[in-house]
């Protein structure tokens, strides 16, 4: 090819994918777009305070819907933090042969795992022998989603923690349990906490495992073992709803919901920023 | 790294803080909260009630969810819910299956319509096989010479039908298909009555409200829903031919006729299909809609709970619905009813002491 | 508790040594007990998910055996299931959002790693993570209130008079369908295939690069000949990646697909996937029979994503790439 024409292609192809780029980044920018143009109008004080009307009443809030998400992300929390770390401390310090295989390969394939089918396991564990839809079940379901995830990142960040950190340790007789408890967890600290916040954004958005685990609540929570409401779950039943009030504030809690996953991811990039320039 | 600390402390604190209240709110909280799942056709009212019943109880909630009868007949079986609702009646195998004997406490009667959305809003009517043929795909286009025939001087689009049904196991869905299998020979055998059946043309949509919703934002659609969505969203609410050949506009007035003859032979079980009743002003798609509870109840405040708030409700309660166009329970069948109500049981005693 | 620093660092190991002598032996022993069993856990937990799952869908695959996958009637009433509508809906969304969202995705990562200045790149990614993270529900919101009525309104009709020739574009525009949730899905896709093939491509020996750029290459030879043919699996990986998101994806797609579970050549008509038909009727399944019919479609939904999301893993590890859990 002559060279002007490989020079030509050459721009054109620099071009092109510089306008895949834009492309791809246009769809955001419309979703958050209408999210504050449809949504914030209806973010008052109301919608943080208030429970939801009766149908076909205007006004009321998704105060409870707030809350539940919270509530939920707190309980998936307890129950797989503690296991994500722990098991992710195992994957990088083990000296066991083939378990570590094992685990990890079953981490990658519950982390690819459609939530809904999340779900499906979670109401026969949990709702069925209860007999009853309650938050548990669904901060059950959320902590499954949120494991593989938070397990991985502690391995990778635990291995990251340099050997001579870890050997200066051992050399001066410390036990191996108090170097990763006392020594290697802190300096990995804030890579496991942007893992943790990253898990958090995940499972807030999530709908589809609580349709059947949690349930849904229109009124104030009332303990574990009740059905509680979730802002994805609202959003869901007030979009495919009819009333146009309800559709506001679909718009509304959808803006509330993207601020807090927003700012969770937000967070984990600042805690990372300064960090990781030494330790990569 | 000191804002990683302040961060941590802060999160802490702030889910100790929640869970704290999510404890407290199981524990100190004195108001029982009674979980219902099911019909989409009557929520519109039970939200209505459960709303005010909380001014008539304030220690009980009632949370119900609409997730479809299908849901509401699954949910009370498992007993994963206090209470189910459905427009479908249960069948004897459903029955069956459930653990323990299931009444049904007919609540209210509300109509099905055949709503649509066509541009300039033009009045129209339906004859009964019209409906079915519209189904069943044969009929493709507005201005269909059928259509016309049933509404002369009305002026159809040459716009193409674009069926909405239900997406989920839902009792508007058997009342709907109830009353097309009875107009419609081809219907009951190509499709027949239920829950959940094999469409031959449409989309699907969630609920009443996916329903409405997408015949509200779909020019040239046409779907099936009760009456109160209609009205709510400004949907045509349009008048059919009924049994006895007279066109008539769903309404409580005709409803109220629809369950007229039904009224007098009622069953005890109160299973009864009120589709396409005998009767010159009578509605030819209605349908009770009714609250699943079970005769033995298993806990004695739940049970109780259910009986006063029943009581109210086929009685206090009846007064809210013109509003929203459901018809009430006529007289002797809420008559019937109460006595019911004083069958259901705990530990085989009685929960509602005799008035 | 450890401060970096030389002699500080130090004094406090020290300090932590002779503190815990005494309490070492059984405590290593106990904590590698622990974490063995945070381990196991999970092994217990995905067991767990097969296994309930087998249980509970084992009524279904007694009923209907291999037919379940090649029967077209799901009919509640007669109890008669068959899922393929629902494979086909799930397989052509997919292949459609991929359609999308390959050509952009690569574009995109290349753009990222070969030919943007690196001042743009920073905020790009971080726009491209922001759209990772947006919920599925959102999506859906946006999808049911402004892509659908778009679709409707604008771009169905104007490719149905244009383009109406061909089977694909034939019926009546009712904004939601099968093309409402390929786009959909597109969207969602494309930041997985952006991140993982940017991690492939980066993975790439600069002296591959270098090798070309000796020769004489533009960037754009550069690019194809040494970086992309190096990367390929990597990228098919990543691509395949992308398909695995797509399939088991939910929310946005149940509120856009038109939840019919019928198979039609048209990408106006309305379909059914596999997880959406599960969010929609599970909670309501009045039989046996049907729950389970249910289940078993969820199990087969949960096999092809395995094996899809292995075959990926594989791919990318092949190149050297890295799949990080983060980024999912």
């Amino acid at each position: 090819m002559k060279a002007r024409a490989r020079r030509i292609v050459n721009t054109t192809m620099g071009w092109l994918t510089a306008l895949s780029a834009m492309v791809v980044v246009l769809p955001l920018i419309l979703i958050l777009v209408f999210l504050v143009y449809q949504g914030a109008s209806t973010v008052n004080l109301d919608f943080f305070t208030r429970l939801p009307k009766p149908v076909g009443e205007p006004g009321g809030g998704m105060a409870n819907a707030i809350v539940g998400t919270l509530i939920l992300v707190g309980l998936a929390s307890c129950l797989g933090l503690p296991l994500g770390i722990l098991g992710g401390v195992y994957l990088a310090e083990s000296q066991d042969r083939r378990l570590p295989w094992v685990i990890r390969f079953l981490a990658d394939v519950l982390n690819g795992v459609p939530s809904i089918v999340i779900g499906i396991f979670a109401y026969t564990v949990v709702v069925l022998p209860l007999r009853r839809f309650s938050a548990l079940a669904g901060g059950f379901a959320l902590a499954v989603i949120m494991l593989p995830i938070v397990l991985r990142t502690t391995e990778e960040m635990v291995r990251l923690v340099p050997a001579s950190l870890r050997e200066a340790a051992l050399a001066l007789g410390i036990p191996e349990w108090k170097v990763i408890l006392r020594i290697v967890l802190p300096t990995a600290r804030a890579g496991i906490i942007t893992g943790v916040m990253v898990s958090i954004a995940r499972i807030a958005g999530e709908t589809a495992p609580l349709l059947f685990t949690a349930f849904g609540n229109r009124f104030w929570h009332q303990g574990l073992l009740q059905p509680i409401a979730a802002l994805p779950l609202q959003i869901f039943a007030y979009a495919i709803a009819p009333y146009d009030d309800w559709h506001r504030q679909a718009w509304a809690g959808a803006l509330v919901l993207i601020v807090m996953i927003f700012s969770s991811s937000l967070v984990a990039r600042i805690v990372t920023k300064g960090r990781y320039s030494g330790l990569r | 790294m000191k804002g990683v600390q302040v961060l941590g402390k802060l999160t802490g604190v702030i889910f100790a803080a929640l869970l704290l209240s999510v404890g407290y709110g199981g524990s100190v909280s004195a108001q029982l909260l009674m979980n219902g799942a099911g019909a989409t056709f009557p929520y519109p009212i039970y939200s209505k009630w459960f709303d005010e019943y909380t001014k008539v109880d304030p220690s009980v909630r009632f949370n119900y969810q609409s997730i479809g009868s299908g849901g509401g007949i699954r949910q009370i079986r498992e007993r994963t819910v206090d209470f189910g609702a459905s427009d479908g009646p249960m069948t004897d195998e459903q029955l069956k299956q459930a653990p323990g004997e299931l009444f049904h406490i007919p609540t209210v009667l509300g109509a099905v319509v055949a709503t649509y959305n066509l541009s300039g809003d033009p009045r129209l009517r339906f004859a009964p096989d019209l409906l079915a043929d519209i189904f069943l795909g044969k009929i493709t286009k507005w201005n269909d010479p059928r259509i016309a025939e049933v509404n002369p001087g009305v002026a159809l689009p040459n716009q193409p039908i674009i069926v909405v049904h239900r997406s989920d196991g839902s009792g508007t869905t058997y009342i709907w298909t109830d009353y097309l299998s009875k107009v419609s020979k081809e219907w009951e055998q190509k499709v027949g009555r239920g829950t959940s059946v094999n469409w031959p043309v449409g989309l699907g949509g969630k609920g009443n409200e996916g329903v409405s919703g997408q015949v509200k934002s779909m020019p040239g659609a046409i779907g099936y829903v009760e009456l109160a969505y209609a009205i709510k969203n400004n949907l045509p609410a349009p008048m059919v031919r009924n049994h006895a050949g007279k066109f008539v506009q769903p309404s409580i007035q005709s409803t109220t006729a629809a369950a007229a003859g039904a009224a007098k032979n009622m069953p005890s079980d109160f299973r009864v299909s009120l589709t396409n009743p005998p009767g010159d002003d009578a509605y030819p798609i209605a349908s009770f809609t009714w609250l699943l509870v079970y005769k033995d109840q298993a806990d004695a405040a739940k049970g109780r709970a259910m009986v006063k708030f029943l009581w109210w409700a086929i009685h206090d309660g009846q007064k809210y619905m013109s509003d929203l166009l459901y018809a009430p329970l006529p007289s002797q069948v809420a008559k019937e009813i109460e006595g019911k109500i004083r069958q259901i049981t705990y530990q085989g005693k009685p929960l509602l002491a005799a008035r | 508790m450890v401060r970096e620093g030389g002699a500080a660092e130090g004094l406090s190991l020290l300090h932590l040594a002779r503190s815990t002598r005494k309490t070492g032996r059984w405590g290593d022993r106990l904590f590698r007990l622990l974490i063995r069993a945070a381990a196991l856990a999970l092994l217990g937990i995905v067991l767990g998910l097969v296994i309930v799952m087998i249980r509970a869908a084992l009524p279904s695959i007694r009923a209907f055996g291999w037919s379940f996958l090649f029967t077209s009637k799901w009919d509640p009433v007669a109890e008669h299931f068959g899922a393929l509508p629902l494979i086909y809906g799930t397989i052509v969304s997919a292949v459609l959002a991929l359609l999308i969202a390959v050509p952009l995705g690569i574009g995109a990562a290349v753009y990222l790693s070969e030919v943007a200045p690196s001042w743009i790149r920073p905020p790009i990614s971080f726009l491209v993570e922001l759209l990772a993270a947006v919920p599925s529900v959102v999506y859906g919101l946006w999808g049911v209130f402004v892509l659908a009525p778009w679709l409707r309104t604008q771009v169905q009709p104007a490719l149905g008079s244009t383009l109406g020739f061909l089977p694909l574009f034939q019926g009546p525009p009712y904004g939601v369908g099968m093309l409402a949730a390929g786009i959909i899905l597109a969207i969602m896709v494309v930041p997985f295939i952006i991140a993982v093939s940017r991690e492939v491509l980066l993975a790439v020996p600069n002296a591959q690069r270098e090798a070309a750029l000796a020769l004489g290459a533009t960037r754009w030879e550069t690019t194809r000949l040494a970086v992309l043919r190096y990367a390929r699996s990597g990228l098919t990986g990543a691509v395949l990646l992308g398909l695995g998101r797509a399939l088991g994806e939910t929310m946005a797609v149940t509120m856009v697909i038109g939840n019919r579970p019928e198979i039609s050549a048209s990408l106006f008509a309305p379909g059914y996937t596999m997880a959406s038909m599960i969010a929609n009727e599970f909670a309501e399944a009045t039989s046996d029979l049907y729950l389970s019919a249910l289940i078993e479609v969820g199990l087969l939904l949960f096999v092809v994503t395995v094996v899809v999301n292995a075959l990926a893993r594989l791919l990318v590890w092949s190149v050297g790439g890295t799949v990080k859990a983060v980024r999912e």
